[in-house]
């Protein structure tokens, strides 16, 4: 019996843990994926939204703002990538000025700080690649950017650490009211718990619908996105905008705190909420759109492209709270965008709500540190040479895009909730995601999974599941 | 710090030729860093026979061919380093390089021979729309799990791109019990040698879809299938022509990027077309002393010639050498343009003092001509007017320059290749 299980791993389920993690509860995550961040998490943004163009006074402008605030000094807690690098949202045309500064009114509502209008001069002086189109613009300096792998893991890993366990590969296939709280039917065995937390993104209204009569629907809509090389990285350094129409934010090109360029999201609503395929409308239209704000895009190196569904709630607002008719049942639902910037904010609400509920006690042994893979890159030579003496491994490149080395690889696999798989290592440490886009080293991964992991090259997955990489041996290989 | 006459920056098929070529003109300080665990670079995996019909006139297979040069570099004491990643050189030609014994260190050059190879043009740089599963796989990639470490990665497959690799990768599975189903090329024309066409799809059966493309790949955790297309002569799918293939792999061969990320760090001008350094006669780039040669200077279809242009490029880096770090004069510069469908040549400059008697000058065409005369010019004047039955994108062509007849032709500004129709 547990006191609080958490569905899902992605960002606010792994925030909700990790800020839960301070009381002294029994706690569960469980997961469907083999992974935590695999759902919508692992596919948007990255942006650390300064709040201005979320409707003041909502519950979205509350936890954008003070999940932005929080951002800095959690990613130096928790030693995650985080930039304070600054938005703008253009704006085109003189007709749609009068809506530049509405939302810059918003933003002085919401009271985002040191917002301002830029004119013309001003704006391409900040960025000089931005079109002539461009007429003016809102200047929001405490927009920022982050690594949205690094955020959902090192929460989870925190959580981890202070006695949170992680259920992988499970899911749950219905939830049912018992005298002590709820039981979940998982396809591997049920759960007992006092709590749940329902952090199932895309699929939270399936939860919430199973213990609820005040039914919600959440729509997967589909963000297409397509990631520029690092020679491409030097575009812009700010986060760039355009006016947002009815479907969100629109198209925004942004450096990424790892140095490449994102181009994206499209927003098209779609019925098969597992499905992140992309299109190839999608991705020309993000690529013609990105060329609105920043002409000389050099679309030709594109490395790769994604896609991730956003949670939408029909009301386009934050659903955090106990349910009514469900007592102890509590949704974090509806987590559309602003959501990677309102975790934090998102995680500690939740925690109080259930604190109100359960009166626990402070788990005097938590800490809230928790150190991120070395990058050796950032050592000093002379630490750097010291460290691959001490480690050889960190002196074997296994990525030669990104120059990732063996040490940094089996770190990812063996600390707590530790990679599996070939993704697994690539969100973790960058390994695979660079220009080749894991053609070299895909291999040689593996072989380090399988060695490390004590498994057959044949049970190496590229994300869990039946998504193995080879599938036999070949007719030699066979007899040997 | 230790010190070198000259560096190579990768021991495969260009940089064990540029060696031995170096000392076999005289220069004794010579060392090869290589970051694989052995010698031979891409050949190692390339186990069909086929290489050094040029060179040695007889068919051998990758290794064989690695083979003998590795026996080169051995006897003629040439140093190298394995599992050493050269991370960063400067225009000084200080190297920093890395591996586990070692550590961190820095080597200096009076010269360096880039020979780093290239890589293969990847699904995402392609934008394929679709899932990403497991299964979709550049086709050096599948080859090395093929032959290197004995797995297949697949039973069922489609190869999207007709270049060399992909066609012996189709044979390879083919061989291996797998079933090929189709291979499929974006344009009107094969990207491929004419022989692995013939050899590794006619006579297995395979189909050759020309004007086709992958526009959806399907199955959220292992491939299940892919839509082709019909494409326009702007390669933009035709709508209404798709074919949805059942497959569990989808194998990539859509075009090799030569490998300058430490070319472009040391600061030498690029060549947009290649993707390679700029070069001149002595395969030098931009920068003093600093050679190129092989696939990263610019894509070859036979390692017969990148042998060859490796040797060129290890004497012209011992004379360099030899002559107090120096290639002589930087003037007069005599432009060599690629025009009327030759998309580059290699060098694109030429300075005469320097030549040798002869020099080869290599390049590729733009689509395919049939009937047709790849054509010299120095200045206005035509010299050579060779007619060729059928000249192709997938083969590379070569003229060859003497040094007495540029000498002899007065006010020579310009070298002018083209290919003209009948």
């Amino acid at each position: 019996m547990y006191d609080v299980v958490i569905i899902g791993a992605g960002v606010t389920g792994s925030a909700a843990a990790r800020e839960l993690s301070r009381y002294n509860l029994n706690i569960c995550v469980v997961e469907k994926e083999e992974d935590v961040c695999c759902g919508t998490s692992k596919a948007n943004s990255g942006i650390v939204h300064s709040g201005i163009d979320c409707i003041p006074g909502t519950l979205m402008a509350q936890m954008n703002i003070l999940g932005n605030r929080l951002m800095e000094p959690l990613s130096k807690e928790l030693d995650f990538p985080f930039k304070r690098n600054g938005s703008l949202i253009l704006c085109f045309s003189k007709e749609d000025l009068p809506r530049l500064e509405e939302l810059f009114q918003r933003g002085i509502t919401s009271k985002i700080p040191n917002i301002r209008i830029l004119n013309k001069e001003e704006l391409h002086e900040m960025e000089p690649n931005i079109s002539d189109e461009a007429i003016a613009a809102i200047y929001a300096p405490t927009g920022g950017i982050v690594c949205p792998f690094g955020m959902n893991i090192s929460m989870a890993e925190n959580a981890a650490a202070n006695g949170v366990e992680f259920k992988f590969d499970t899911e749950i296939k219905n939830i049912t009211k018992n005298p002590n709280g709820y039981t979940l039917e998982t396809d591997n065995n049920s759960i007992e718990t006092r709590c749940v937390v329902n952090a199932a993104g895309v699929h939270a209204d399936t939860f919430h619908n199973m213990v609820s009569q005040n039914k919600i629907h959440i729509t997967a809509r589909r963000g297409e996105y397509c990631l520029l090389d690092k020679t491409a990285g030097n575009l812009v350094s700010k986060t760039i905008f355009q006016l947002p129409g009815k479907y969100g934010k629109g198209i925004l090109v942004t450096p990424t705190v790892h140095g490449n360029t994102l181009i994206g999201p499209t927003a098209n609503d779609h019925e098969n909420k597992d499905s992140t395929r992309t299109t190839a409308d999608g991705l020309s239209h993000v690529c013609e759109a990105a060329k609105r704000s920043i002409p000389s895009i050099p679309v030709r190196q594109i490395i790769t492209s994604f896609s991730g569904n956003r949670a939408h709630e029909d009301h386009h607002e934050f659903i955090i709270e106990e349910l009514a008719d469900a007592p102890c049942f509590i949704d974090a639902a509806g987590i559309e965008s602003p959501g990677l910037t309102s975790a934090p904010a998102i995680g500690i609400r939740i925690a109080e709500i259930v604190c109100n509920l359960l009166k626990p006690a402070k788990n005097p042994n938590f800490d809230g540190t928790r150190k991120g893979i070395l990058d050796p890159k950032t050592l000093s030579e002379e630490e750097y040479a010291a460290l691959i003496k001490d480690q050889p491994a960190y002196g074997n490149i296994i990525c030669r895009c990104e120059m990732i080395t063996e040490g940094e690889i089996l770190d990812a696999i063996h600390r707590p909730l530790g990679a599996k798989s070939l993704d697994g290592i690539k969100r973790r440490t960058r390994a695979g995601m660079g220009r080749c886009q894991a053609g070299f080293c895909s291999p040689k991964t593996m072989e380090i999974l399988a060695r490390e992991l004590q498994v057959s090259l044949l049970d190496i997955t590229k994300n869990g599941g039946n998504s193995h990489m080879v599938i036999g041996y070949t007719k030699n290989a066979e007899e040997v | 710090m230790n010190s070198y006459d000259i560096v190579i920056i990768g021991g495969g098929p260009a940089g064990l030729a540029a060696a031995v070529s170096a000392r076999q003109n005289g220069i004794d300080s010579i060392l090869i860093l290589e970051r694989d665990s052995q010698l031979g670079g891409i050949l190692n995996q390339c186990i069909h026979n086929g290489f050094g019909l040029h060179t040695f006139k007889e068919e051998l297979t990758g290794p064989e061919y690695a083979k003998r040069f590795i026996d080169q570099t051995e006897e003629l004491n040439i140093e190298y380093k394995l599992n050493t990643m050269v991370m960063d050189i400067t225009k000084d030609k200080i190297i920093t390089a890395m591996n586990r014994t070692d550590g961190l260190f820095k080597i200096e050059a009076k010269a360096i021979i880039l020979a780093m190879g290239c890589r293969e043009r990847s699904r995402g740089a392609l934008n394929i729309p679709g899932y990403r599963p497991a299964g979709v796989y550049s086709a050096g990639t599948a080859q090395r799990l093929v032959n290197i470490d004995g797995y297949m990665p697949g039973k069922e497959v489609v190869i999207l791109g007709s270049g060399d690799i992909g066609l012996i990768m189709a044979r390879r599975m083919t061989l291996e019990g797998a079933k090929v189903k189709v291979v499929a090329e974006l344009m009107p024309y094969s990207g491929g040698l004419k022989r692995n066409i013939v050899q590794c799809l006619d006579d297995f059966g395979i189909p050759l879809k020309l004007s086709h493309t992958v526009v959806n790949i399907k199955g959220k955790e292992r491939l299940e299938g892919i839509t082709l297309a019909q494409v326009d002569s702007q390669g933009k799918p035709i709508p209404n022509t798709e074919e949805d293939y059942s497959c569990d792999t989808l194998l990539l061969s859509c075009g090799l990027i030569p490998e300058n990320e430490l070319s472009k760090g040391i600061g030498v001008d690029m060549e947009a077309i290649t993707n390679g350094p700029l070069v001149n006669e002595s395969l030098e780039t931009s920068i003093d002393g600093v050679f190129a040669c092989g696939n990263v200077l610019h894509v070859h279809d036979l390692v017969d010639f990148v042998s060859k242009e490796a040797a060129a490029a290890g004497k012209n880096a011992a004379k360099y050498i030899k002559n107090n770090c120096s290639m002589g004069e930087p003037e007069p510069t005599i432009s060599i343009l690629p025009t009327d469908g030759v998309r580059y040549t290699v060098p694109k400059m030429l300075h005469i003092h320097r030549m040798e008697e002869k020099l080869t000058v290599r390049f590729r065409v733009g689509a395919v001509y049939k009937n047709c005369y790849i054509s010299v010019y120095f200045n206005s004047q035509q010299i050579l007017h060779r007619k060729k039955a059928i000249i192709a994108p997938g083969e590379m062509e070569e003229i060859k320059l003497k040094k007495a007849d540029l000498e002899a032709f007065d006010g020579l500004e310009t070298i002018t290749i083209k290919i003209e129709e009948a």
